[in-house]
């Protein structure tokens, strides 16, 4: 597999403000690619940035190996071949679903665009509303004549700019799902930007973490949730909390509860203090097990509850625990350590 | 007041040739036609294309918009009109002042002058009339035809304008409106149009109101029935979700 878009120790700046600083990743042909980030992450202006709405303070984007853009020189937007779904759908409210699908097919024939367009209604699920106007469409379907009217013109690569966030969360799971099924169906490559994980881990093989400009980790959703690189990728995240250790051995530590040996060499030499991360499913309850921890809290949602325990030293961790096991707050309950992923940050 | 009103006078003959006073309203109203219409016609276009400039990335293109704007928009109508006419002909080449003032029938040198003066005026309201248009889009418009391949002309001439252009249609009738009431300066430099033909019909027969009552008359019923064809043009292209209730 060769990379399709190369983004290159790129910064841009917006008059004195760093926005993107020395940012660089890769996406691989047919890969969906997500960038996650707070707001004002600079994650939007990334994605401006391959679109060719943005021109480069320094470094360089590839697309196939073409340079679309460096310090010195712009492909227009217009002749990227890159496609866009914009946050707020940008739809053209002056003309009808099937127009607003076939604008980009003006080179096409006559015949040609009209079967793209009726192919484009039915892969997006729309064949009876193609003489509707935009506004006469709900959230998600207008969402869909936007999808539509970017894959139309059969792009190299589609960037989608938070798009689910207009929807309410029931359509968001659905459309997001929805969403990849349709590109992988396609066998597009898409970047997505985004401020939701769920979001994220829904649709893309590689997700990015962004803060302040800066691109902290680009690995799939796995690697980001059991080994972040960091302490602020570990946080973003999902949930857990860090715990005092001593490192014993070059990929195994001590924690209040016992000796754990993980797959991936530690980085730290034996003796140190290091901080660990428990998530929620690396405490497991066990009632044979020996090692006990009070209830201090719980959250019930649904399948699952998520305890807050303390551990004998007033320690805090938090447990995912099958719904089944209803404890109450101040029990003590029998847990075990299910550490294969050991991840230590540095003391602070 | 001793005043004698007299609504028959409109029928009753000047005493030049066999012409009724009404005649001569009606020849006014053929050039207050004739002025306005042309003059919107320049005032659209150059408008037009003057508003897209002010919207343009391009500092030299905006800034030269803006110049014409600030430039039109701060002279006086008069003042302008009598540059046009007076100061103007006296700078073309040798040939065309020659055609202008001497071959020219005068009133039809005069209705260049208008012509030419109002249209260029109206062009600055009418920019930016058509510059807000745009503006009032969302940015996303146009990143969105650019992001299905159309350049930047491309995006202005099928997504920006024909939705910039509905929205400002109120306030582009009131111009329109405008270039009729403004017209009415043709009259200082001796354009025969509907308020030169009340003044001289006013002089002629004396009764002075009746006179400028018709051409009061005229003008509203003019400028009413243009605000209606105009609301019935806003209603039909009308892009509902877009665009809140047009002014009455």
């Amino acid at each position: 597999m060769s990379a399709l878009l190369e983004f290159s120790a790129v910064s841009h700046a917006y008059g004195a403000r760093r926005v993107i600083d020395s940012m660089s990743f890769s996406l691989q042909d047919g890969e969906i690619g997500c960038l996650l980030g707070g707001s004002g992450c600079g994650k939007t202006t990334v994605l401006r940035c391959i679109a060719g709405f943005e021109t480069l303070g320094e470094g360089e984007i590839r697309l196939s190996g073409r340079v679309l853009a460096d310090a010195a020189m712009a492909v227009p937007a217009h002749q990227r071949e890159i496609g866009m779904v914009f946050q707020d759908y940008a739809l053209f409210p002056h003309l009808t679903v099937e127009d607003n699908i076939g604008f980009g097919l003006s080179a096409l024939a006559r015949s040609e665009r009209k079967s793209r367009v009726a192919a484009m209604l039915a892969l997006v699920g729309l064949v009876s509303y193609a003489k509707n106007y935009p506004h006469e469409l709900s959230g998600g379907q207008q969402q869909r004549v936007a999808l539509a009217r970017a894959l139309a013109t059969r792009p190299r690569l589609l960037l989608l700019d938070e798009p689910f966030s207009n929807l309410d969360v029931d359509l968001r799971e659905r459309l997001s799902r929805e969403v990849r099924d349709i590109l992988k169906h396609e066998g597009v490559s898409a970047i997505l930007v985004t401020h939701d994980q769920h979001e994220a881990f829904a649709v893309a093989d590689k997700v990015g973490v962004m803060q302040g400009g800066a691109l902290l980790q680009w690995a799939t959703p796995y690697q980001l949730y059991h080994e972040p690189v960091s302490r602020y990728v570990a946080n973003f995240i999902g949930q857990g909390v860090l715990v005092p250790g001593k490192v014993s051995g070059p990929r195994c530590l001590t924690l209040e509860v016992g000796e754990f040996c993980g797959l991936l060499p530690l980085g730290f030499a034996g003796g140190d203090t290091v901080d660990v991360l428990l998530r929620p499913d690396d405490v497991v309850h066990d009632d044979a097990s020996e090692q006990t921890a009070v209830v201090v809290d719980k959250v019930f949602r649904g399948a699952d509850f998520h305890y807050t325990l303390a551990l004998p030293s007033g320690q805090h961790v938090l447990a995912q625990v099958g719904s089944h096991h209803n404890h109450a707050i101040g029990e003590s309950i029998g847990i075990r350590l299910e550490l294969d992923h050991l991840i230590a940050f540095k003391r602070e | 007041m001793n005043y004698n009103w007299d609504w028959n006078i409109f029928f009753k003959s000047t005493g030049i040739g066999n012409e009724i006073y009404l005649d001569w309203y009606i020849t006014g109203l053929g050039w207050t036609l004739a002025l306005a219409l042309a003059a919107w016609l320049v005032a659209l276009l150059l408008g037009g294309l003057l508003g897209v400039m002010r919207t343009l990335p391009n500092k030299w293109l905006s800034g030269i918009a803006t110049c014409y704007v600030e430039l039109f928009r701060n002279v006086p109508l008069l003042v302008q009109l009598f540059i046009w006419y007076f100061v103007v002909p006296d700078y073309l080449p040798e040939s065309v002042q020659i055609w202008f003032k001497q071959d020219l029938n005068p009133a039809v040198s005069a209705y260049i002058s208008v012509v030419v003066c109002l249209g260029l005026f109206t062009a600055a309201r009418v920019c930016e009339q058509v510059r807000t248009g745009i503006q009032a889009l969302p940015k996303g418009q146009s990143n969105a035809a650019q992001a299905v391949g159309f350049t930047v002309a491309q995006s202005y001439r099928y997504v920006l304008l024909p939705q910039a252009f509905r929205v400002v249609i109120p306030p582009l009738t009131s111009e329109f409106l405008n270039v009729f009431k403004n017209s009415s300066v043709a009259s200082l430099i001796g354009l025969m149009e509907i308020l030169a033909q009340a003044k001289q019909t006013a002089e002629f027969s004396a009764n002075i109101f009746e006179a400028f009552t018709l051409a009061t008359l005229i003008y509203f019923t003019l400028n009413m029935s243009i605000m209606k064809v105009m609301s019935i043009v806003e209603k039909r292209v009308r892009i509902p979700g877009l665009m809140v209730e047009g002014g009455k």
